[in-house]
């Protein structure tokens, strides 16, 4: 009976990041005014897009490494793909998997380098890749701003600057634009929503990729992931190669990233060229905490709640900032207020969470002495 | 087959180790048969371990240098150039500190990085790593090595929520499952399980000497020893100084060969005609338990009387640093403490230094010393900070400043008093021996001026001369300043000769106290009475 009660408040403790968020939607869904069909097929739009970026956070986790705030990086990677891409004018699909074999090689550098520093830095491997990303930011402003057009050629000028080199602030992907998406169109009429669009093709390729990270976890490389993440030492006195394994870990986030990161412009439809990738961390991470994830455990299932909870929070409160306030820009303001403190608070608890456990065992040790004496 | 009953499954002939000079092993000669249990005691620093890590090529032996002497393993000569050689010859070894994966079950971390696959397409281009686990191999694997040691242990059950005697077996169980095992070393495997967990290990070793394998038991409880091993073999500083039949020797044998020194007894009974016993109690600890990982203190309960030097003895991993550190509050603590009548909060460190104690820690690079500041500043520092010393007030107290002659004055002071060698008052912590060191923390813990002075391990790894030194300044500061001193070390024969009386501390408890003058050998029984 004691056992019981312990659990749940453990299961209400662990619970509490989307606990929250269900509360703030379900204050802000009425106020916000919209209907269900338009916020069914907002969410439904919204997971196509983000998903699979958030996907490609699991595997660090798993690794130990905590949220992988370097994320930044293959989206970086994916971008100059797509820039390259519609430079060439390969348009669609095939233009888009065109982007991402680019992006292979530039995001597998970067996860290399990205892993190494990190293995220099363990314990501390968000803050260093949070900064990291600031500082691959400006080699990338470099290569986009400086030296497309005049190294890397680029033939068309609706997406140089006038002055001949560099990328303009925004690189438009009408021609890819949702091609993904409606490849298969298809549609659902439900009850109660009415119809509601679904990016079908989108939808497989997320499928897809949470199978083959349920695969994944069952292959050797995913048992040493997880030995590694939860014991470097152990890990190594039993002969895996730590270095190595983290650096996979971090390689393979970096390349999902910049697949994801393909996905959500083609949803968008244009390029912020200096913009797009520098928030997409951000609230990746914030969604996928909110889902109930944690800094060391997270899983598929955290991933889609995060992606429903969070943007459901997104379409909701501006408007409703607005219908309480007549000012839509509280709920901006709000929405990214509350990705930062998600994030913050996700942190601590975890900080905290350790301090609980270390000193719950200097109480059981306590009372087994008790019994004993 | 034939050749099994002249060679001996391994044999170590005149075995030599010296770390940079400091000889800790000399001329170890060990045969072992297949199917033989030997115990091997010492006392801590004895060479036991050393002698371990050899045999099991452990990385830290060729990065000193090597060792003299041969291995054979089956009448071959062998120089393993890692852990993972001496694995793969059949070498097995099961260290005191756990080495498994939290949140594994046990069959994950019975298989951990032995995994059996299963071979898939997508391994043959991403390499070997990219096959999937055989969950239903790896579960037949484990239970075998599981009912290999008789024991029965949850193979779903994660390490984390396991009781600590499981966590032992697991590891055990994972030493089984190598197929090519043919020698297994338990370095103290009960010193963490229960009675009835102990006597299920003991079972399980005397099960797996019966299918063949050798093992070389390392435990500190002798009783353990008598009723599993074949043969005992006692180490001490560096030797082996007896090798018996179990069937041979008693318990009381084997403690004199342990303890027993062959150098003339130092005198130590200088000044030991002093006696406490009308003096009132300055501290008294009861039911203290400390949460210090591998220096666990169960129920010590010990009173200090004013004006004494008080030793605390005991074999390492028994919980005699435990006792300071849980005190001071650096390690999470239970029980009772009183100081002068009063009771100090336990958990809390800066209330003990107001209380006007001070503590020398063993670790006096990591919490004794700010290395990369001056000499001036480590002794002067905490007496600042706790105690305002060293300030001038300006302003009626509201501006502090450091009274930089005051300091020097003081630190040339010790300096002087502790012929601590160095350039001048302003040198960096770091730059000095370690020996230097440890009479810089002393100094820092006079400038005090505590009425009660902790002192842990105060002569651990500085020369002879140094230690003679320490020893004298604790004296001297006990003597002519009536501060009453906690002396806690691993070596017997310093508190012999420091202390007025001597607490033993074995299996977390206080086995016993005795006046300085008792013998090694009452000691030594005393250290080894309640070892767990």
């Amino acid at each position: 009976m004691k056992k019981k009660k312990f659990d749940f408040r453990a299961a209400l403790r662990r619970s509490s990041v989307p606990l929250m968020f269900i509360i703030i939607c379900a204050i802000c869904i009425p106020l916000s005014g919209l209907s269900a069909n338009m916020l069914a097929n907002e969410i439904v739009t919204r997971m196509g897009r983000n998903a699979f970026l958030i996907l490609s956070l699991l595997i660090p986790i798993m690794a130990g490494m905590g949220l992988n705030f370097g994320m930044t990086l293959g989206a970086m990677a994916g971008q100059i793909g797509l820039i390259l891409a519609s430079d060439w004018q390969i348009v669609g699909v095939p233009g888009m998997v065109l982007a991402m074999i680019l992006s292979i090689p530039i995001s597998v550098l970067l996860g290399l380098f990205c892993g190494k520093i990190l293995n220099m830095a363990k314990g501390r491997e968000m803050i260093t890749s949070y900064i990291m990303s600031f500082f691959i930011n400006g080699v990338y402003q470099l290569v986009v701003l400086y030296m497309m057009g005049s190294v890397i050629p680029i033939k068309h000028t609706s997406i140089k600057l006038p002055r001949g080199y560099g990328i303009r602030n925004t690189v438009s992907l009408l021609n890819m634009r949702q091609k993904l998406d409606n490849l298969i169109p298809f549609s659902v009429k439900l009850p109660f929503f009415g119809e509601i669009r679904i990016p079908l093709m989108t939808f497989i390729i997320i499928a897809l990729m949470c199978l083959v990270i349920v695969w994944f976890r069952r292959t050797k490389l995913g048992q040493d992931m997880r030995a590694v993440g939860q014991d470097m030492e152990v890990a190594r006195d039993a002969g895996i190669n730590v270095e190595r394994t983290r650096i996979v870990a971090i390689v393979i986030s970096t390349v999902l990233a910049g697949f994801g990161m393909i996905i959500y412009l083609q949803n968008m439809g244009n390029i912020a060229t200096y913009s797009s990738h520098s928030q997409i961390g951000m609230f990746c991470i914030a969604a996928l905490l909110v889902g109930g994830a944690s800094v060391d455990k997270a899983s598929i299932g955290n991933v889609f709640l995060g992606v429903i909870l969070f943007h459901l929070m997104f379409i909701v409160a501006p408007r409703a900032g607005a219908a309480i306030t007549g000012d839509s820009m509280i709920g901006e303001y709000f929405r990214v207020f509350v990705s930062y403190a998600v994030i913050t608070v996700a942190l601590v608890m975890y900080e905290t969470n350790k301090r609980r456990a270390k000193s719950a065992e200097g109480k059981k040790l306590a009372e087994a002495q008790k019994g004993e004496g | 087959m034939n050749n099994q009953q002249n060679t001996p499954l391994l044999e170590m002939r005149n075995i030599s180790k010296d770390f940079f000079g400091n000889q800790v092993l000399s001329d170890i000669n060990l045969t072992l048969n297949e199917g033989e249990v030997i115990g091997l005691v010492g006392e801590n620093g004895a060479g036991k371990s050393t002698l371990m890590r050899i045999l099991f090529g452990a990385n830290m032996i060729r990065e000193t240098g090597g060792y003299g002497g041969d291995v054979l393993l089956n009448g071959e000569k062998v120089n393993f150039s890692s852990p993972f050689d001496a694995i793969e010859a059949g070498i097995g070894m099961v260290h005191q500190e756990f080495s498994l994966i939290p949140g594994f079950t046990t069959t994950e971390n019975i298989l951990l990085n032995r995994e059996p696959v299963r071979k898939n397409l997508i391994a043959e281009i991403f390499g070997d790593r990219m096959n999937t686990l055989k969950r239903s191999e790896m579960d037949e694997r484990a239970a075998n090595a599981i009912e290999l040691m008789g024991v029965n242990v949850d193979r779903k059950m994660v390490i984390s929520d396991m009781p600590v005697g499981h966590k032992q077996f697991t590891e055990i169980a994972r030493e089984l499952s190598k197929e090519q095992l043919k020698l297994l070393i338990l370095d103290e495997p009960t010193a963490v399980l229960t009675e009835k967990e102990a006597e299920a290990l003991l079972a399980a070793i005397k099960g797996m000497a019966q299918r063949g394998i050798a093992i070389v038991f390392i435990t500190h409880r002798l009783q353990e020893i008598l009723s599993v091993c074949d043969r005992v073999i006692v180490m001490r500083d560096g030797y082996v100084v007896s090798e018996k039949n179990a069937s041979d020797t008693s318990v009381d044998e084997i403690t004199k060969a342990m303890v027993g020194r062959e150098v003339a007894k130092t005198d130590s009974a200088e000044g030991k005609n002093r006696s406490f016993d009308q003096a009132k109690t300055i501290l008294s600890i009861s039911h203290l338990w400390v949460d210090m990982p591998g220096e666990t203190v169960r129920d010590v309960s010990l009173d200090v009387k004013e004006g004494e030097i008080l030793g605390i003895g005991g074999l390492a991993g028994q919980g005699k640093l435990g006792i300071p550190n849980g005190v001071m509050g650096l390690y999470q603590a239970g029980g009772k403490v009183t100081f002068e009548g009063k009771d100090i909060p336990l958990n809390s460190p800066r209330r003990c230094l107001d209380s006007s104690f001070a503590f020398v820690s063993e670790d006096r690079r990591g919490v004794g010393l700010l290395l990369d500041e001056t000499l001036e500043w480590n002794i002067a520092f905490p007496a600042m900070q706790i105690q305002n010393k060293f300030l001038k007030n300006y302003l009626g107290g509201l501006v502090k400043w450091r009274d930089e002659a005051a300091i020097k004055e003081v630190t040339d002071r010790y300096i002087d008093e502790l012929a601590i060698k160095c350039t001048s008052s302003k040198q960096k912590a770091r730059e000095l021996s370690g020996g230097n060191q440890q009479k810089v923390c002393l100094a820092k813990a006079f400038a005090l001026n505590p009425r009660l002075l902790f002192v842990s391990e105060p002569t651990r790894g500085i020369d002879v001369g140094a230690k003679a030194l320490v020893l004298d300044a604790l004296k001297k500061f006990n003597r002519e300043n009536g501060v009453t001193v906690v002396i806690v070390s691993s070596e017997l024969e310093e508190l012999r000769q420091s202390c007025d009386r001597i607490a033993i501390v074995s299996g977390g408890k206080i086995a016993g106290i005795l006046p300085a003058a008792s013998s090694v050998e009452e000691l030594g029984a005393l250290m080894l009475s309640q070892v767990i």
